[in-house]
């Protein structure tokens, strides 16, 4: 560890500049096809009809009416979906099980929270299937609901599920309960730890649950032929995983079904689970014509996403001279209706950045009537972090220390044992810091009721199946083909390592997404995975194209290939015989392709390891107003290991967009609900994402730290940049108004409260 | 229900169509027109994505009746580039990388270009508070400040 952030020195030709990306100019013109952009001829239009209660029995569904109406074609209950036993499925971004993504997708016997699907029809226009949703009777047994995450723990809470039974605890319970399951983490003795502290600090933290907020809406068209064949047209964040996931809901062979990614306005992790494909395949099986469905703004909101709201406690110990001696944490997460909050995450997350001794996790997953979570961009990680970087910015002011310093000073490194098992392999965790410590925001001076706060966060980052495809066109060009949604320019990242390896002019390289039929199965886009994993696979075909281009030099030179060298996108012969040959280009060799063996092309599929985990430090300034309690972030800057910047603008844009969702998630946005359960801000005016005008430029440093299990030294960059936002933020409000708070969102009513609180006390 | 006869102008061709009485532009402009790069994020003027110039003013399209387009004049995404040639507010954003996903990206576009055909030198507060009404969750909105303002300044120059 030096005083300078390490830097990847080599020079690439592509790796490392900021071309245009290859799907631009569609996507600044209005070309690029989302999913509600397409049209099919004979197209239905569809509609969910939704719970209007957060819990309710349902007693009866009489569609009778509404099949009536002329041009209504398709109706689907409950009914027309098989039960699914419990199965956990493996296509999401972490474990999921079937049975409930079932029953979430259309409920049964009971409807859990506020905008569950009841039913769903099929009508020849918008109107009618309106009306028809309109002329559809359930009879609901309405049941007391719960769903505040403490609560629903009590004894006495109503229960969601008659048999959910806590996993993870002994003895096995006999009640059911919305206590889904209880996990943890222990590394050495934290009692011993806390006797070796001179100084211990401990708070309960709190978050509310917050939708990802992608400006795209669930959008899906569906169309089954009579031999039971069917396409889904959909933006999802997987291909592969929509039709893995539609397959196992509807009972059909994978092999019946082929998905066509539409360009993906935005995911963030709300994009990899199924809400609607299966509905709208049901209703084109039931009516044989194409369907089209398409959420609201308020659908959205209330029925897909969020991420938990949460209760992290924690406690942790040091020596004066700033040594973590002991962490422990107590997790407490939201799952909504159905098990599977990301508590365990945050449990692995939250001391991942320090070299701690002892350290314990607790991780409880909670049920309540609320929409289920879906992964929400480093999922778990955030909630626990913003606990413990508030909990070291209290620590640091207890110590009189630099928080930089007190984060240095037990930052993990290479070979660090982390509190989930592993030991870290090399990783820039430190050398953040030190690009934070040295860059001028951290010591730029303040002014009045302004305040500085700094926060950094961890994110594994995933590797697993990945596939790509080039091939070499006749004169010379290639094609790219691989099986991830690009959501944020992917695709110029694919095209720019193919470019790179086969040393070739990058506007001959053309990137593709594949649908499920054209290229083999990858794993979703999540997990911060496609530039890593996908990367990888392409500069693995790439190689593949070279080994064959070597070959064909060879035989038209009529010599071994072990005398045939690729360099600058071209054969070399090493052959010292006396015979002059000049270099062949990959575009002679494609020419005679024909003639040395037919075309040219590198497929493969790989289960990439070897992801690198990510760090990130953020320094955040904010000015507040005393009388209204309103803060404004004045400065902020992203800083963060990111291994190898493939495409340096789309890096900082991930660490840009994250921070301001984090951002967002400290001072505004939260899930609202009334007395009766019903979400109160379903809509973007009341549900109040940050807009331009909220912020300032958004400051980037980007270390690469090259991660040794990429050809580049990749690591993904995707998630670490939401996770310490919103400890950054707490911890430079806390600063400016001399209050600790521990409480998100960080609103007005809330800040004035504990203003004037302060001020009494 | 009977429907509405319309006669308008979008992108600077003469345009009729049929529609229901609460259709709204944006219905129009996407499922009757088939000019989808105008997106729907909320349908309720929250977001900005349908952003449209209706007589050269900044509307959402999600916001006006299909029947209110009668006799006026309209602007699509569509429509910002002339021929094959990009606008230069749709070249600086290719440039700057001033998008991820791209679903916001028609409706900044057609917002930015509504500011700058009024003020072909705003400032960066301007510049902000003009597109508060334009959601992007992807990208923070630094690269999409700078790339109008960057385009601002080549306008000016070639003007």
């Amino acid at each position: 560890m030096g005083n300078e952030p390490k830097i990847f020195k080599q020079q690439y030709k592509w790796v490392g500049t900021r071309p245009v990306r290859p799907d631009g100019v569609d996507k600044v013109t209005g070309r690029a096809a989302f999913g509600a952009d397409y049209q099919l001829p004979g197209m239905l239009s569809g509609a969910v009809l939704r719970s209007p209660h957060a819990h309710a029995r349902i007693k009866s569904i009489d569609v009778s009416a509404a099949r009536k109406l002329p041009g209504v074609l398709a109706i689907v209950t409950g009914q027309d979906f098989p039960n699914l036993p419990s199965e956990v499925a493996t296509g999401g971004e972490a474990p999921v099980n079937f049975r409930h993504v079932s029953l979430n997708v259309i409920a049964r016997d009971k409807v859990l929270y506020e905008g569950h699907a009841v039913a769903a029809v099929a009508a020849t226009s918008t109107a009618i299937a309106a009306a028809a949703l309109a002329l559809i009777k359930v009879d609901y047994d309405v049941l007391p609901h719960v769903i505040d995450v403490l609560e629903a723990m009590l004894p006495d809470a109503p229960v969601l599920h008659d048999d959910l039974f806590t996993a993870g605890v002994e003895p096995a319970p006999t009640q059911p309960t919305n206590i889904a399951a209880r996990s943890g983490f222990t590394l050495g003795d934290t009692a011993k730890g806390f006797a070796e502290a001179d100084v211990i600090v401990e708070r309960a933290y709190t978050t509310q649950a917050v939708h990802q907020g992608y400006i795209e809406p669930h959008a899906v068209i569906a169309a089954m032929a009579a031999d039971g064949m069917a396409t889904i047209w959909c933006s999802s964040q997987g291909q592969f995983m929509v039709r893995e996931f539609t397959a196992k809901l509807l009972a059909m062979e994978i092999s019946n079904i082929r998905v066509i990614p539409a360009e993906i306005g935005g995911g963030f992790g709300g994009k990899t689970t199924v809400y609607l494909e299966p509905l709208a395949v049901a209703l084109a099986r039931q009516s044989g014509r194409p369907v089209k469905l398409v959420m609201t703004r308020a659908e959205v909101f209330k029925a897909t996403g969020p991420t938990s709201g949460t209760h992290v406690w924690v406690k942790i110990g040091a020596t004066r001279d700033g040594k973590l001696t002991a962490g422990e944490m107590v997790l407490k997460y939201q799952a909504g209706a159905f098990p599977g909050s990301p508590a365990t995450l945050g449990g692995m997350t939250g001391f991942a950045p320090y070299d701690m001794e002892n350290a314990t996790a607790e991780c409880w997953d909670v049920v309540s009537n609320r929409p289920k979570c879906a992964a929400y961009r480093a999922p778990g990680a955030p909630m626990a972090a913003f606990g413990v970087e508030s909990a070291l910015d209290e620590l640091a002011q207890k110590l009189g220390m630099d928080p930089i310093d007190l984060r240095l000073r037990n930052a993990a490194k290479a070979g660090t044992r982390t509190l989930y098992g592993p030991k870290f392999l090399e990783i820039g965790y430190a050398e953040t810091l030190i690009a934070a410590k040295s860059h001028p925001h951290w010591s730029a001076p303040l002014g009045p009721n302004q305040g500085r706060g700094i926060a950094s966060g961890f994110w594994f980052n995933v590797g697993g199946p990945s596939s790509a495809s080039i091939h070499i066109n006749e004169d010379g060009s290639a094609e790219v083909v691989t099986g991830n949604p690009d959501i944020g320019g992917s695709r110029a990242s694919m095209a720019m390592m193919a470019a790179e390896v086969l040393g070739i002019d990058l506007a001959k390289v053309k990137p593709m997404i594949g649908d499920t039929g054209q290229i083999a199965y990858s794993f979703l886009t999540g997990g911060s995975r496609v530039t890593f994993a996908t990367g990888k696979a392409v500069c693995e075909a790439a190689d593949a194209v070279i080994a064959q281009l070597k070959t064909r030099a060879a035989k038209l030179w009529k010599i071994d290939a072990a005398n045939v060298q690729w360099r600058d996108g071209q054969a070399w012969s090493t052959l010292d015989d006396g015979t002059d040959r000049a270099p062949l280009s990959l575009a002679k060799i494609a020419h005679s392709a024909g003639k040395t063996g037919g075309p040219i092309s590198g497929n493969v599929s790989i289960n990439a390891a070897g992801a690198g985990p990510g760090f990130g430090t953020h320094i955040c300034d904010v000015e507040i107003d005393p009388e209204t309690g309103a803060v404004k972030v004045i400065r902020y800057t992203a800083i963060q290991d990111v291994g190898c910047a493939i495409h340096p603008a789309y890096v900082e844009g991930q660490l840009q967009g994250g921070a301001v969702q984090g951002i967002g998630w400290a001072l505004n946005e939260e899930y609202i609900y009334d007395d009766k359960g019903r979400l109160q801000n379903p809509g973007f005016l009341d549900y109040r994402m940050p807009v331009a005008s909220d912020l300032p430029m958004i400051d980037t440093v980007l270390v690469e730290v090259p991660n040794p299990g990429h050809p580049f030294g990749v690591r993904g960059v995707g998630e670490v940049p939401i996770v310490p936002p919103l400890a950054a933020v707490a911890n430079a409000v806390s600063r400016a108004a001399g209050i600790r708070m521990d409480a998100l969102p960080i609103s007005p009513p809330r800040l004035l409260k504990a203003i004037d609180g302060a001020r009494k006390a | 229900m009977a429907k509405h006869h319309v006669s308008t102008t979008v992108n600077h061709e003469p345009v009729e169509f049929l529609c229901e009485t609460q259709h709204t532009l944006l219905d129009v402009l996407r499922d009757e027109l088939d000019l989808t790069g105008s997106k729907e994020g909320c349908g309720t003027g929250d977001c900005g994505a349908c952003s449209v110039l209706l007589d050269g003013r900044l509307v959402c399209a999600c916001l006006v009746l299909g029947v209110e387009a009668q006799g006026h004049a309209i602007t699509t995404i569509e429509g910002v580039a002339k021929g094959g040639e990009l606008h230069p507010i749709q070249q600086q954003f290719l440039d700057d990388a001033a998008l991820q996903c791209g679903i916001c990206t028609p409706g900044f576009i057609v917002a930015a270009k509504a500011l700058l055909d009024q003020n072909p030198d705003p400032t960066e507060t301007e510049v902000r508070f003009w597109l508060a009404g334009n959601l992007c969750r992807c990208t923070g909105y630094d690269k999409i400040i700078r790339a109008v303002m960057n385009a601002a300044a080549k306008m000016r120059e070639e003007a």
